[in-house]
């Protein structure tokens, strides 16, 4: 493997593990500021308890999240220097615009959130968790702006001898990712919700403070129901913008060989890369695809065929995580539309078959997350900017192959060491359940209850 | 002025705040076994820095994105030749990050003890590495325009390691007199007669450093030239000075303030050196990445100068005040879970 291998693998490596925390933050924060929110507003202490229990999962997944972007931030420079010159002047600014407007808010307010329970009103720590919320997910617009960016260029011009860029509007209005914004937080949301729902679940099979997690689990099913709805509708036009820009990463999600007008879509397909077809395609909906790829069922679908071959991303990894990334939303939704309807009518504490199955579905969001960057970055292949710049050329001369190879060991093992430790820690949380001491709390003025 | 003036000063000074928030962090985690007499102890130091701590990190996000989207090539150029030693700052800013977090999660004397050397590692192999770094900045790196052609083992020259030996100093007082104001009883005693002891060996080193200026480097050139500029430096050998005296006059918070604005000052004395460089070369000066020749276009410096000029000031003001919210003196409370 060569410097330029090593460090695609790196990059592959250490966003991904940042992708394992973030997906939790972005929703997570939402739903523990409408916890808190709850108890301000009733003085109901079942709330604070509620806050208190959640909010302890968010500080330990929020902590690697934190820490694991750190590195992403230098990374650019570190091992994509040439990218770095070649279009700093464009991408630099979302990335130094993230930090400047995001992270300083969310840094700062997480921090008088988690100590300042006596120092501050019930109302203002309220806030503050709001506003970690906000950033949050600000964050995620400026760096999908950014990442959009890479995957249709807009706004900039080539001139000497770089990406100059002559419109910042273009760039924050791009629709490319203004999508991946819609698409992604609310991936983030199904993560986040069915997390709670999962672990409400697993405590409600135990009959654990059933209230707290009959209502915990009742707002995380709404949640859900809203997110899986919207991730899969926004993902929708998500796939008509690939098309349109992307014609050879759409052509390899679908894998579509030959071009057509009114091409069918498949339940089953089984591409055969060497034989530049499909071998198996079955459970077909007429012209359903061209719907799918343009809006109009006789629309022309481009086939793989059809573009040069060292233009093609890599088939096989871009279509079974896109299938696989679709299926899981299509469960999603149904599992949510159950689970609302469940909640709704108060049958979950006898639904116990139910309530395992949501156990073990808290893993499979963060799977469909990570499907979802594999199909948007390896799709994107040969390009780092998709038509702008090959990956090839992106990489650093001044960084050497043992530099890298002990870089990648080094995150390998640190990382999968410290998301051990993560993931031990959320666990023995999630199970320990709620605390009742909630004596160093200042109560609001309308409090009530032990 | 133009943008590219601009964006150098704005650069200087994101660095300079960077160092003076997140330095005190950095002497803090260093001292925290040291000053402390038991677990009661060692949780109320990590407690003087859990709220802000990740807001003064951002400070170097926000210098490096900075960078980034204001110096290009400053910004490849400086990260790939470091390779190296920014991988190792990466990793000591990783586990000193999860070790104020995860700490307190387990009721474990084992558990605890291992957070507690992370956070010493993750405070000293910073301020060591950031100083390496900027004195070779100072001194010039290894590079042509065919390329880099340094090592990791070159950036530890004397110069370079004399640097990192001032930053280590700086942060060890400034973070010595921030226990001082934010505890009381034996940590604040203890940290105050190692802010005083710290001072001395601060002095002897920062004259053989401003010494050692002169012959390893080409920062006091800018000096020669436009002698009024000696006044940042003056400044800065003042308010080391008046550390000291502060100090001696129990008047501690002054005392800090004078610290911080050491650290300010010794990071403007050596970037007015370097004006209009930025990275130079150490053995071509044609190859010196300068303001001009790596910064980016002046429509996205105009962009960039909106930007900071929006958010910076309002960054500062929030950040003041939870400052000041949480201004007085600190708890041993739980993680996350202060005492009233
Ligand atoms: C859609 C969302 C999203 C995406 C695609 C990324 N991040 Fe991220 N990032 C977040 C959403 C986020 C967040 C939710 O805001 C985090 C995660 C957990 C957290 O604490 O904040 C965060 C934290 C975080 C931090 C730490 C901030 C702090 O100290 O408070 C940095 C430096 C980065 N990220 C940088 C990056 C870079 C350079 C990325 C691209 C390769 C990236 N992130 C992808
Ligand atoms: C703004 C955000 C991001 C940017 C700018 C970005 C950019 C890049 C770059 C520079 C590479 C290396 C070159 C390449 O091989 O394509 C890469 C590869 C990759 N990234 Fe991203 N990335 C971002 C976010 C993410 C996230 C959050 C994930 C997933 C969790 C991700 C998944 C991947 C994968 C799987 C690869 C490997 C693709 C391959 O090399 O074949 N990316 N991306
Ligand atoms: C249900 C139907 C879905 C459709 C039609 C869909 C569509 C898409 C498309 C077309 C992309 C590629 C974007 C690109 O190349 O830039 C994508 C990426 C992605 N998907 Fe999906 N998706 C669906 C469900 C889901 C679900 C359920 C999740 C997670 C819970 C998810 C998470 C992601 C993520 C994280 C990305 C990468 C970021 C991005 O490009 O927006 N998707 N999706």
């Amino acid at each position: 493997m060569d410097v330029l291998e090593l460090s695609r693998l790196q990059f592959a490596l250490t966003s991904m593990f940042h992708f394992i925390f973030v997906p939790l933050t972005l929703g997570l924060s939402i739903l523990v500021a409408f916890m808190e929110t709850k108890y301000v507003r009733t003085g109901n202490e079942m709330y604070l308890r509620m806050t208190k229990f959640w909010g302890k999962l968010f500080l330990i997944n929020f902590a690697l999240g934190v820490v694991t972007g750190i590195t992403l931030e230098f990374q650019f420079g570190m091992n994509w220097s040439k990218y770095s010159e070649y279009v700093g002047d464009i991408f630099g600014a979302p990335l130094a615009i993230e930090a400047t407007a995001a992270f300083f808010l969310e840094s700062t307010f997480i921090g008088l959130w988690i100590f300042g329970w006596n120092r501050i009103s019930p109302r203002l720590h309220a806030v503050s968790i709001w506003v970690v919320a906000f950033a949050t997910n600000l964050s995620g617009l400026w760096i999908l702006l950014a990442n959009g960016w890479m995957q249709h260029p807009v706004g900039y011009v080539l001139r000497n001898g770089r990406a100059e860029m002559v419109d910042f509007m273009a760039m924050v209005t791009n629709p490319y990712g203004l999508l991946k914004f819609g698409h992604q937080i609310m991936a983030g949301y199904v993560v986040a919700a069915f997390f709670v729902m999962g672990i409400s679940a697993w405590h409600l099979r135990r009959q654990n403070s059933t209230e707290l997690f009959k209502s915990s689990f009742k707002i995380a099913a709404v949640f859900a129901l809203v997110s899986s709805l919207g991730v899969g509708l926004i993902g929708d036009f998500h796939a008509k913008g690939v098309a349109e820009s992307q014609p050879a990463k759409f052509a390899a999600m679908e894998s579509i060989w030959n071009t057509q007008d009114d091409a069918d879509w498949n339940l089953i397909v089984i591409p055969d890369t060497s034989g530049h077809k499909n071998s198996v395609e079955a459970v077909g909906l007429p012209e359903v695809l061209s719907y799918l790829a343009t809006g109009d069922f006789d629309g022309r679908v481009t086939g793989l065929n059809d573009i040069p071959a060292n233009e093609r991303p890599p088939v096989l990894p871009v279509f079974t995580s896109f299938r696989l990334m679709v299926y899981l939303g299509m469960l999603f939704a149904l599992l949510a539309v159950i689970a609302t309807f469940k909640a709704w009518r108060g049958t979950l504490l006898t639904s116990r078959r139910f309530l395992w199955i949501m156990v073990y579905m808290i893993p499979l969001p963060y799977i469909a997350n990570q499907l979802g960057w594999i199909v948007a970055e390896v799709g994107r292949q040969p390009w780092i900017v998709y038509g702008v710049l090959l990956t090839a050329d992106a990489g650093s001369p001044a960084v050497s192959l043992s530099q890298v190879w002990t870089s990648l060991t080094a995150f390998t093992l640190v990382y999968a060491m410290l998301g051990a430790i993560d993931i031990f820690l959320l666990f023995k949380v999630a199970r320990k359940g709620p605390d009742d001491d909630l004596t160093f709390i200042v109560k609001p003025a309308n409090s009530q209850g032990a | 002025m133009n943008y590219q003036a601009i964006w150098f000063v704005l650069w200087s000074v994101l660095w300079a705040v960077y160092f003076t928030t997140d330095g005190f962090d950095f002497g803090a985690g260093m001292l925290q076994r040291f000053v402390s007499r038991s677990e009661k102890d060692r949780r109320t130091v990590n407690n003087t820095m859990g709220p802000v701590w990740d807001g003064n990190e951002v400070w170097l996000l926000t210098a490096g994105g900075a960078t980034f989207a204001a110096f290009p090539v400053v910004y490849a150029s400086m990260f790939s030749f470091l390779y190296s030693a920014l991988l190792l700052l990466l990793f000591a800013l990783i586990f000193r990050g999860v070790a104020f977090e995860f700490r307190g999660q387990r009721d474990s004397q084992t558990w605890r003890n291992s957070w507690d050397w992370a956070l010493l590692f993750g405070s000293f192999i910073p301020a060591l590495l950031f100083g390496v770094a900027f004195g070779n900045i100072f001194e010039g790196l290894n590079f042509d325009s065919t390329g880099w052609h340094g090592s990791l083992l070159g950036l530890l020259n004397p110069y370079g390691l004399l640097t990192g030996v001032l930053f280590v100093l700086l942060f060890l007082q400034h973070g010595a007199l921030w226990l001082r104001i934010k505890t009381s009883g034996g940590i604040a005693e203890r940290s105050a007669a190692i802010a005083g002891g710290v001072w001395y060996a601060l002095l002897a080193v920062a004259v053989v450093f401003l010494a050692a200026t002169n012959f390893a480097t080409h920062l006091y050139d800018n000096y020669r030239d436009q002698p009024l500029w000696v006044i940042v430096p003056l400044t800065a050998v003042a308010a080391l000075l008046s550390v000291k005296v502060l100090a001696r006059a129990g008047k501690y918070f002054a005392s800090f303030m004078a610290s911080c604005l050491t650290i300010m000052t010794v990071v403007f004395t050596g970037v007015i050196g370097l004006y209009p460089n930025m990275i130079p070369s150490s053995v071509d000066p044609a190859a010196n990445l300068t303001i001009y020749n790596s910064s980016s276009s002046t429509y996205t410096l105009q962009i960039m100068t909106v930007v900071a000029v929006v958010f910076v000031p309002l960054v500062i003001a929030y950040q003041l005040w939870v400052y000041r919210i949480f201004r007085e003196e600190t708890g041993s409370g739980v993680y996350g879970q202060m005492e009233p």
